[in-house]
């Protein structure tokens, strides 16, 4: 009966979502309030809607409902609770629904907190994010039911998979569709704004909030998703380029981007038509990560969850919203009036510049995910490019962004002379020069390029902590300064820890690799790592070998590892537990494999610096979050500083 | 309208008409170098509580023969159970499944639940014989022929259409040879 | 030195369009330049075979991927006890393959394997990177990726007919 409800909520949901795709936008060319004032009930309606929906899933799951065909697909009796709610947006229907229930939820945001917008502009964004509603829930009901019952019921769940069972890969999803979704908000914006014919500061202090939001829980999606991969497959690898990780990692680039020409919009009221076409091909990529993911166009074309239907679907959907928006853009760009001029040296420059190499690299990325498709159409050759190709034009590119982030803060809007600007910066340069000549010695006959790496995230460490001494300090008096400003420092020192973590996990990563037998010894680093001991382990639902590996520095033990390669019975297969722990020069991993020639085949990794990548990414979501807690970007912000106003 | 404002929706355009493509590009078919030969040698025990095994011998009697690798763990294989339903109604074929790395409670389970269409199900704990056979996963089916030789492999569930366009007509070959 | 304002303001997009314009450049250089060297092509063996000597593809020289099964019976595990030598078949041809790591769990022999490496001046395919064939329908697409990237290699789209 709960399935019943559900499925009858969409279907409400769906109703609601073409009155709120119609009826604002009729009323906001004939100017009629009443129309217009239908805007904000009809999404909150959606919400409530989906929202019980969303529950009624949910409460499958709970109860371990096998008639629905998701949950015996995707949950088991036995599961932990935990994973069985986690099993609600696992899967490609439970997922979808996820995702419509936060468009609707983002929407309702808009229409309960955009009191102060003016009313038709408020009803054509909530007409666009209904629009977009409308899309979701007919895919959802069309191709992707979650509600389908199976006939006859199936006695227990099969969905006992291991590899799911894990609280990086359960939690990733929700992120990432907060940041896809997120995009939609400035997506709407945007094509109001085309409609209406203004850009202005206010637009831009709306869209930089629910762009930063939907930033930080794109990097915070990304980072868990990259965690994962490092700590549950067994390679060491913390990133492949792989297409499901490229389609996160566009809208990332290209929302990056938007981040900071919405700053350029917002103080100086130039590149309006640029941040609008900006607003929408995040929205783009998020989609079209969506249809690349779903549509199986780049993966197994095979696999049983792959319905060709719903890639005809999802690229109808995409050609039609992405289409229409560009074809609006085409239309109306130029409407919207140029504004302040600046010079190449300045602030905006360095903000420009910033925005050309983002959007660049995020082009670049698509054009490698798509090459074996472009490759296979026409030539009918099959070939991948893999990570060569991303690092070969990744590093070129993005230097030079790195070291204008380091110089950026310091140039003045409109026009600023370069002398002055680095010769603030001394300190940075010297620091970076320290870095790479200490460096240098210590890992004298390593890469080169690694040198490079340190040298830039250095100095942007070292610049934007220049930056944040010399505006708390000023004429010699402390000042309090604004959260926005902690925000930004905080970000872009995580870009340079980031940077450095990188550098040091890919270039001065050691690895061994040998078959091993009790006794034996081996060295990675300064380690050396020996196996005491392989003995089998009984899991709840799993048999294992575990390792005992003991690691000394210098004849002195100092930790020891218990490495797993576990065998589950149903479903059949075998995960490894790689065993990680962080040492002062980086983490230690090690992985056991099978039993070979008397002894056990023993993976090795020593990975300097790993542990900064997690880390610089953490300071970056800190910096949006704290940039979102300043009182002048916060959602809503300008109806309630209006009152402060009052009050004050 | 200038060609500028113009740029990103003809970027899009081709970028839409090359997914469009890609879409209808056919997923290509499993390499099997199983065709044309022989059932491999086999003989395996049945699932408990039944008599019948399969064995290789059973392939080689004259008349079209369905061997169908399954799980219960697996639901493709019931989304196709249907369809199997519908193959073992086909005048002159032998329907045979081997179970899959299963255990024996759960696969009797299934065929309880949404009924048995196998003359005999062999039971491949180990997985070693699919393996022989050359199965990627479950669920698989192979046809074999009147003399024992694999002519045709189906990888995946077996959908209404494929059981239209593929098996009736091959199975009818195969009879009109015979 | 006094420009009228509307020069000025061409003056100043121009400076802007130029820097734009150079880093869209160098950065279109860099894809063709990388796409050049790094795209790995797929081959099945007999198709690596007849194509040796073809001077536009330049074999001897790439990184390539074959894909085939694993040849019965070929399947050998040399003296250091962590290289193995197998070779690939499609059928009409076969290639002798040698990996030094650890294999895929599900690296068997009459299975589907792909294998990334390149030529050595013997003429043997030494692989870098070798993913066995996993194609376990039950698998959501979020388990079956993961798979792919531990070596369980996945998918249909880069197979041969």
């Amino acid at each position: 009966m709960t399935a019943e409800i559900g499925h009858l909520a969409l279907a409400l949901a769906l109703a609601l979502a073409i009155l709120g795709a119609l009826l604002p936008q009729l009323g906001a060319a004939r100017r009629d309030p009443a129309l217009i004032a239908a805007a904000v009930p009809l999404t909150i309606g959606q919400f409530v809607l989906v929202l019980i929906a969303f529950l009624a899933l949910t409460w499958a799951y709970v109860v371990s409902d096998f008639s629905l065909a998701v949950v015996a697909s995707n949950s088991h009796t036995e599961k932990p609770m935990l994973y069985k709610l986690s099993g609600v947006w696992g899967n490609h229907e439970g997922s979808l629904l996820l995702w419509a229930l936060i468009l609707t939820f983002f929407a309702a945001l808009v229409a309960l907190l955009g009191r102060n917008l003016p009313a038709r502009f408020r009803a054509r964004v909530l007409a666009v994010e209904s629009m977009i509603a409308v899309g979701f829930l007919l895919f959802l009901l069309l191709t992707s039911n979650p509600f389908e019952r199976l006939s006859p019921p199936a006695v227990e769940g099969m969905g006992l998979n291991p590899l799911l069972q894990d609280p990086g890969l359960a939690f990733h999803p929700p992120f990432l569709y907060l940041g896809y979704v997120g995009f939609s908000v400035a997506f709407a914006f945007a094509i109001a704004a085309l409609q209406e014919g203004r850009v202005d500061a206010a637009w831009a202090r709306w869209v930089r909030p629910w762009t930063l939001v939907a930033w930080v829980f794109l990097t915070i999606g990304i980072a868990l998703g990259s965690w994962w991969a490092y700590y549950e497959l067994g390679w060491g690898g913390f990133w492949f380029w792989d297409p499901v990780e490229n389609a996160s990692f566009m809208p990332w680039l290209v929302g990056t981007a938007l981040l900071h020409s919405a700053i350029v919009v917002e103080k100086r009221d130039s590149l309006k038509s640029w941040t609008v076409l900006l607003a929408i091909i995040a929205f783009s990529f998020s989609l079209l990560g969506t249809f690349l993911v779903r549509s199986g166009v780049l993966t197994s074309v095979h696999a049983f969850a792959t319905d060709p239907a719903r890639g005809v679907f999802i690229l109808g959907f995409l050609a039609l919203v992405v289409g229409g928006s560009l074809t609006l853009y085409a239309m109306r760009a130029e409407t919207l009036t140029a504004g302040g001029l600046f010079e190449p040296i300045s602030r905006e420059g360095a903000l420009v510049l910033n925005n050309v190499v983002l959007a660049t690299a995020a082009a670049t990325v698509l054009l490698g995910t798509l090459y074996p498709l472009l490759l296979d159409v026409f030539t009918g050759a099959k070939g991948t490019v893999g990570p060569p190709y991303f690092h070969a034009v990744f590093i070129p590119l993005m230097t030079p962004l790195f070291v204008a982030l380091g110089l950026a803060p310091f140039l003045n809007w409109k026009r600023a002379d370069l002398k002055t600007a680095l010769s603030r910066l001394w300190i940075a340069a010297v620091t970076a020069l320290i870095a790479v000549t200490v460096v240098a010695y210590l890992t004298w006959g390593g890469p080169v390029l690694a040198l490079l790496g340190v040298a830039v995230g250095a100095w942007m460490i070292g610049a934007a902590l220049t930056d944040l001494a010399s505006r708390l300090r000023q004429g010699g008096r402390w000042m309090r300064l604004p959260r926005a400003q902690w925000g930004m420092s905080a970000a872009h020192i995580g870009v340079g820890v980031l940077v450095l973590g990188i550098t040091g996990a890919t270039a001065w990563n050691r690895e061994s690799l040998e078959v091993m037998r009790v006794g034996d010894s081996l060295s990675v680093g300064p380690y050396t790592v020996r196996l005491e001991n392989v003995a089998p382990v009984a899991g709840p639902n799993y048999t294992a070998v575990r390792g005992v590996m003991v690691v000394s520095e210098k004849g002195r033990a100092v930790m020891t590892l218990y490495p797993e390669s576990r065998t589950y019975a149903t479903p059949p297969m075998t995960t490894t537990e790689a065993a990680i722990r962080p040492t002062a020069v980086g983490d230690i991993y090690a992985v056991i494999g099978e039993e070979t020639k008397g002894g056990w085949a023993v993976r090795l990794y020593l990975k300097p610096l790993q542990y900064w990548i997690w880390i610089g990414a953490g300071l970056m979501a800190l910096g949006g979050v704290l940039s979102l807690s300043d009182r002048r970007y916060r959602i809503g912000a300008p109806a309630r500083r209006k009152g402060a106003a009052h009050a004050a | 309208m200038r060609l500028k404002s113009l740029l990103p929706l003809l970027i899009f355009l081709g970028l839409a008409a090359v997914l469009w493509v890609g879409l209808g590009l056919k997923p290509r078919e499993v390499p099997t170098v199983m065709i044309g030969r022989a059932v491999p040698e086999f003989d395996l025990p049945p699932l408990d509580g039944r008599t019948q095994g399969l064995a290789s011998a059973a392939l080689r009697v004259p008349g079209v023969k369905i061997v169908n690798v399954f799980a219960s763990w697996c639901v493709p294989c019931r989304v196709e159970h249907p369809q199997l339903s519908a193959l073992k109604n086909l005048p002159g074929i032998a329907l045979y499944g081997i179970n899959y790395k299963d255990n024996v409670a759960d696969a009797r389970a299934f065929l309880d639940g949404l009924g048995d269409p196998f003359a005999a199900i062999g039971y491949d704990r180990s997985g070693r014989v699919s393996i022989d056979w050359g199965v990627y996963g479950v669920p698989e089916t192979y046809v074999v022929d009147g003399d024992g030789k694999i002519v045709y492999r189906h990888v995946g569930p077996i959908s209404d259409d494929d059981l239209k366009t593929k098996f009736t007509p091959l199975i009818e070959r195969l009879r009109e040879g015979a | 030195m006094a420009l009228s304002p509307a020069r000025a303001r061409k003056r100043r997009r121009l400076g802007v369009v130029i820097i734009a314009a150079a880093i869209l450049g160098i950065a279109v250089a860099l894809v063709l330049f990388a796409l050049r060297d790094t795209v790995v092509f797929f081959f099945g063996p007999s198709e690596v075979i007849s194509r040796l000597d073809d001077p536009k593809l330049r074999l001897q020289e790439r990184r390539f991927r074959m894909g085939g099964l694993v040849e019965e019976g070929s399947v050998r595990r040399l003296e250091d006890g962590k290289t193995t030598e197998f070779r690939i078949t499609d059928g009409p041809g076969a290639f002798t393959v040698r990996y030094t790591g650890l294999l895929p769990d599900l690296f068997r022999e009459g299975q589907g394997v792909v294998a990334e490496g390149r030529l050595d001046d013997k003429g043997r395919f030494i692989a870098d990177e070798v993913l066995a064939k996993h194609d376990e329908n039950y698998m959501p697409k979020e388990v079956a990726d993961a798979l792919k990237k531990t070596g369980h290699w996945q998918g249909e789209s880069e197979a041969k007919p």
